[in-house]
């Protein structure tokens, strides 16, 4: 009933090829949009803001960029948490060191700077593959988080290696340091998840994102049919680290305010942004984003169903979620290894044909 | 969604409505750093237990603790600073150095301050600059002097030519006192000797190498966690003279020094409070907390280096809520009256023997100028084979010729990066 | 001879011995690796949980003691016995064979033929739950563990290099009896799948699992024999780090000491886990010795693995890997 082709024609090229070709899709898309930015705004509250909207909304930009690297193109990469690092001390030159620059530019550039450095880490994926080239990623995390604590013009020589967000604001209104207004902190990632996420899609329906998926499917049958595997590889770990880095950024300059390489961008970030696109599904735009809300409203809802609803302490409630969210992920990746966009593939097609199965 | 919104008006409904003082504690009872977070917590958690048991709270007000764990992670304990704020939080002592550097700027916004007892930012001394911040009684910088007195105390006076190494936790926390001991040397002549070990510090063999092979004087150490277990074994195979060895007071607890049994005696930490559980208090916490089955954690760690430190962090923050309450006139205090109450706190003898606790901390006074107190700081000294801790020195002052400056600059730095115009 | 290359001596020697701990957690990812083609992040947890599980069993510690305390509002810690060493580590390893078992029944089980990238997220999920489980069980304070061996200084390398050079060398005993430990230890593999049966099996299922499969070999058996062997290399590993720094929870975090080992060495040989082991130990050693000072020391964390990823530039199959013909 929902879903359906019947009845919806396309007469042109370009309404043949635009993003959701089905009307349903289309109306339920801008309904979606129009709330995260209409009606969301108004009601969210700091703690909402803080625990549940913003990092789920800067983890899914670097969800993407991690899908497109590793859903798309198949490279494994273990390295995340440290080329978000890179956004982040990008960011944080960036605006100390031209203060009259809109943020919205600062982070685009280091955007930018992270697809540069992000290309570099990945040249090696030209001669390894697989676990090795994985484990080679983590040469680039524990690298880059030693060099910026150790380089202390990174951090504009402070006593102690942190960074702190400086205020800047965009149309007057503040969106860093610690007087932003929670709304402003969510519209401002909003926007750029928005913009990350259109040129995500469109991007991997079009040529590039075809060649990186033959790259990923069979990568000498891709050479035989024309596809330059080292072009390939390298635009994936480019475009991938713009999108980590645009993450980084935000995470840093919006969401912490200040950071220190190891503490917020240390190995377990890496793991965090791989399994949010391993149960979001590897190779879809939705998986990143559906990924990312598992992973980030997971540990906030046991905190608060077993801590504050059951009253536990906090340290056995502290090692039950362990327990709960590992053996979660377990289940999942047996249940459904294709992660939650095969379940929302699959719940489409059963809507599709919803009431009349046969 | 709709499972969390409910969760969190469960939880909305489920706190009781009547006046009450929250003191959040953010603990971490998990994690790489688990073994010194818990027992902390315990001590700060079980002291506002007693307070409630015997004397029915502060003033005649209960108090209410919330705990949140952060596993020692700077954007946990943001989260769990967003969560709890709500609750009127009077003050938050995050134990991180790191969860404090990021919790300065949010929560001076917030009008709610924040204690943090000889770690976070050395420079929020100067109440001028960090109105919200606080870090008496002792900090970083006079850690670093302290040890140094001790070393030239030892010396009768002379240290020059000397060479002192300084084994630190690669992480801002471990960096703070490179300034001072550099400045330090400079005015007595000594060479510093810089040793970084990178989190968590699990294998250190080239770094104490290179310490028997440079064979310093003596060696400094800002450590934290697994890196001071494996540095004293290490210290001790190398057959380091212990009694050369001095950790800061994050690395002077019984766990630390424990696993490496005898070869660890000898081994020096600072301290800016007083050790083991022969206090008045005792007896009452034992009478209303432990013996009633109220105690938290698993109640094991009563008495031990970190639950004297967790007990001494919520006696100060008790204290400080008093001086809000008469200060104020109200029992049911607001955090800015608490954030008064900090500054107007003095410790004196009379006050902490009155408590229970005689001769537990040095005797400061926190005023506007300055937050940090007077920077008063001890020596113990382990014993391995009666398994304990002993004071061996008074609690001196440190050199506010040399640290004085450096605060000025560094928060000049800050108020200068961040907008704020000193003011008292 | 000059101080410095006395000292670089020294330092090597050091990184020779660190290397054959880094070696002793490698092991484990390899066999588990070569003969399921699993990719065990949780090798470093079983570690861990090896060796809470062994104190936990010397010292007479209740398990769950916490949570049934919690739950029930008593107040037990102990059962008031202590175990000697070698029965605790004993019943630590029927533990591990029974967690081997469970791993396999409740996990892997399910999961045969998924893609590497899957069994790999299963075994980080495997990680977050032993790490919980551990935890719940003995509790997350530092253990003491001492199972007897010797730490500290060996005089007699001390004594000898001192009278021969004017320069004591430092040499732990306990990285001694650690590299005793593991040359036994591989010596008893290498036996094991040489001239037994089941260790030509494990063998076989290494090389081709279908055919392994249809000349009646058990597949679910091998595993589970895998993984045991894998917690028992784990168990040892964990006595070994357990007694440099106490059993706690940073132990787990050896693992990442381990992958470079494994970049080196390749993830299917256990002579190139030694060989690689031996390699990174001296490596990052003699980098931090020699390079450190100058940038600011702490490099060990990162230099392992770009020593790692340079190599592999150039020999992308690792030192022993199984060479596979294809250019990409």
């Amino acid at each position: 009933m929902f879903y359906r082709e019947a009845g919806d024609f396309s007469t042109t090229y370009s309404q043949d090829s635009q993003t959701f070709p089905i009307k349903f899709d289309r109306y339920r898309y801008y309904v979606v949009l129009a709330v995260a930015f209409l009606v969301v705004p108004f009601f969210i509250n700091d703690y909402w803001a803080n625990a549940v909207f913003v990092p789920f909304l800067i983890y899914a930009i670097a969800a993407i960029g991690l899908n497109i690297l590793t859903g798309y193109c198949g490279q494994v990469s273990l390295g995340t948490g440290g080329f978000m690092a890179v956004g982040a001390y990008a960011c944080y030159k960036l605006m100390t060191g031209f203060p009259d620059v809109s943020i919205v530019i600062h982070v685009l550039l280091s955007g930018g700077i992270t697809a540069a450095v992000v290309t570099l880490f990945g040249l090696p994926s030209l001669r390894i593959k697989g676990f090795y080239l994985a484990v080679a990623t983590l040469a680039a995390q524990f690298f880059l988080v030693w060099l910026f604590n150790k380089v202390s013009w990174f951090y504009n020589y402070s006593a102690s290696g942190q960074i702190s967000a400086p205020e800047r604001s965009v149309f007057g209104v503040i969106v860093t340091g610690p007087n932003t207004e929670a709304w402003a902190k969510y519209l401002i990632c909003l926007v750029f998840v928005t913009f990350c996420a259109i040129v995500a899609r469109n991007l991997t329906r079009g040529s590039v994102g075809r060649k990186w998926m033959a790259i990923r499917d069979m990568d000498i049958a891709a050479e035989i049919i024309g596809v330059n595997p080292m072009a390939a590889k390298l635009t994936a770990f480019m475009v991938s680290g713009f999108f980590v880095g645009i993450a980084g950024a935000l995470f840093f300059a919006v969401y912490l305010g200040a950071a220190e390489a190891n503490d917020s961008f240390g190995i377990d970030k890496s793991f965090l942004v791989l399994f949010m696109v391993i149960i979001g599904g590897l190779g879809s735009i939705f998986g990143s984003f559906a990924g990312a809300a598992f992973m980030v409203l997971l540990p906030v809802l046991l905190k608060n169903v077993l801590v504050g609803g059951l009253g536990w302490p906090t340290d056995l409630a502290a090692h039950l979620q362990f327990i709960i969210s590992g053996s979660l992920i377990i289940i999942f990746l047996i249940m459904e290894p294709h992660g939650l966009a095969q379940l929302w593939r699959l719940a489409k097609e059963k809507l599709r044909l919803w009431p009349f199965p046969h | 969604m709709k499972l969390l919104s409910m969760t969190v008006a469960a939880v909305m409904a489920a706190s009781p409505v009547m006046a009450d003082l929250v003191f959040p504690s953010l603990s971490y009872r998990t994690g790489p750093y688990a073994a010194n977070g818990i027992p902390f917590a315990d001590g700060y958690e079980d002291y506002f237990t007693l307070l409630n048991e015997r004397d029915g709270g502060i003033g005649g007000v209960p108090v209410r603790v919330i705990e949140c764990e952060t596993g020692y992670n700077a954007e946990k304990g943001i989260e769990c600073y967003e969560a709890t704020k709500g609750e009127g939080a009077l003050v938050y002592q995050p134990l991180s150095t790191a969860t404090t550097y990021q919790m300065i700027p949010k929560a001076t916004a917030d009008g709610i301050p924040v204690h943090s007892m000889g770690y976070g930012r050395t420079s929020a001394k100067n109440g001028a600059v960090f109105s919200n911040i606080f870090n008496y009684p002792a900090n970083y910088w006079d850690g670093a002097s302290h040890a140094i007195n001790h070393i030239l105390d030892v010396n009768g006076g002379d240290i020059s030519g000397k060479k002192i190494a300084l084994v630190y936790h690669n992480s801002a926390y471990g960096k703070e006192p490179i300034r001072t001991l550099e400045e330090l040397s400079k005015k007595h002549g000594y060479e510093l000797m810089p040793v970084a070990v990178d989190h968590p510090g699990q294998e250190q063999k080239s770094q104490w190498l290179q310490i028997r092979q440079q064979r310093p004087d003596y060696v400094l150490m800002w450590g934290w966690g697994v890196m001071n277990q494996v540095a004293i074994q290490e210290a001790a195979n190398i057959r380091y003279n212990m009694e050369n060895f001095i950790g800061i007071w994050w690395s002077g607890s019984e766990n630390d020094v424990l696993p490496a049994g005898a070869g660890a005696d000898g081994y020096k930490a600072l301290t800016f409070h007083n050790i083991g559980r022969d206090y008045p208090l005792y007896d009452d916490l034992q009478k209303y907390v432990v013996d009633a089955g109220k105690a938290a954690g698993a109640g094991d760690q009563v008495g031990t280096v970190l639950y004297n430190r967790g007990m001494y962090a919520a006696m100060l923050a008790a204290e400080a809520a008093k001086t809000a309450q008469e200060l104020s006139g109200n029992a049911d205090i607001t955090p800015a009256e608490m954030r008064a109450g900090m500054e107007a706190l003095e410790m004196t003898e009379a006050k902490m023997a009155a408590l229970g606790l005689p001769n537990f901390g040095p005797e400061f006074k926190v005023s506007c100028e300055n937050h940090g107190g007077n920077g008063l700081g001890a020596v113990k000294q382990w014993d391995a084979s009666a398994g304990e801790w002993s004071l061996i020195t008074g609690y001196e002052a440190s050199d506010q010729d040399v640290i004085g400056p450096l605060v000025e600059e560094d928060s000049a730095a800050f108020a200068a990066e961040s907008g704020i115009t000193p003011s008292c | 001879m000059p101080d410095q290359l006395l000292f670089a001596m020294e330092v090597t020697l050091n990184g020779l011995m660190a290397g054959v701990l880094y070696a002793l957690v490698a092991l484990g990812f390899v066999l588990i690796f070569k003969a399921s083609g699993i990719f065990n992040y949780a090798q470093g947890v079983m570690a861990l949980f090896a060796a809470l599980t062994l104190v936990g069993i010397m010292d007479g510690q209740v398990p769950f003691a916490h949570l049934i305390n919690a739950v029930f509002g008593t107040d037990i810690h102990h059962f008031g016995w202590h175990v000697p060493a070698l029965l605790a580590i004993f019943l630590t390893m029927v533990v591990m064979v029974a967690l081997a078992w469970a791993v396999q029944r409740f996990i892997f089980r399910h999961l045969v033929n998924q893609e590497p990238i899957l069994l790999f997220m299963a075994t980080i999920g495997l990680a977050f739950v032993m790490e919980g489980v551990g935890d719940i069980m003995w509790g997350a304070d530092i253990k003491k563990l001492d199972v007897g061996l010797p730490q500290g200084i060996n005089e007699w390398i001390d004594i000898t290099t001192f009278e021969a050079f004017g320069y004591g060398f430092f040499i732990d005993n306990l990285d001694i009896s650690a590299t005793i430990v593991a040359i036994i230890l591989v010596a008893a593999l290498i036996a094991f799948s040489q001239y037994t049966k089941q260790g030509r099996a494990l063998r076989a299922v290494a090389d081709d699992h279908q055919a392994a499969l249809s000349v009646g070999i058990s597949l679910n058996f091998i595993w589970i024999l895998v993984w045991s062997i894998a917690g028992f290399v784990a168990l040892v590993a964990g006595i070994m780090w357990g007694a440099k720094s106490g059993v706690q929870f940073s132990l787990s975090l050896i693992a990442l000491k381990a992958l470079p080992v494994l970049m080196l060495g390749g993830f299917t040989s256990i002579p190139g886990a030694i060989i690689g082991g031996l390699i990174i130990g001296v490596g990052e050693k003699l980098f931090e010795f020699l390079i450190g000072p100058m940038v600011g020391g702490a490099t060990e964390n990162w230099f392992a693995y770009v020593l790692a990823l340079l190599f592999l530039v150039f020999r992308p199959q690792g030192l022993f890997g199984e060479k596979i013909i294809e250019r990409v």
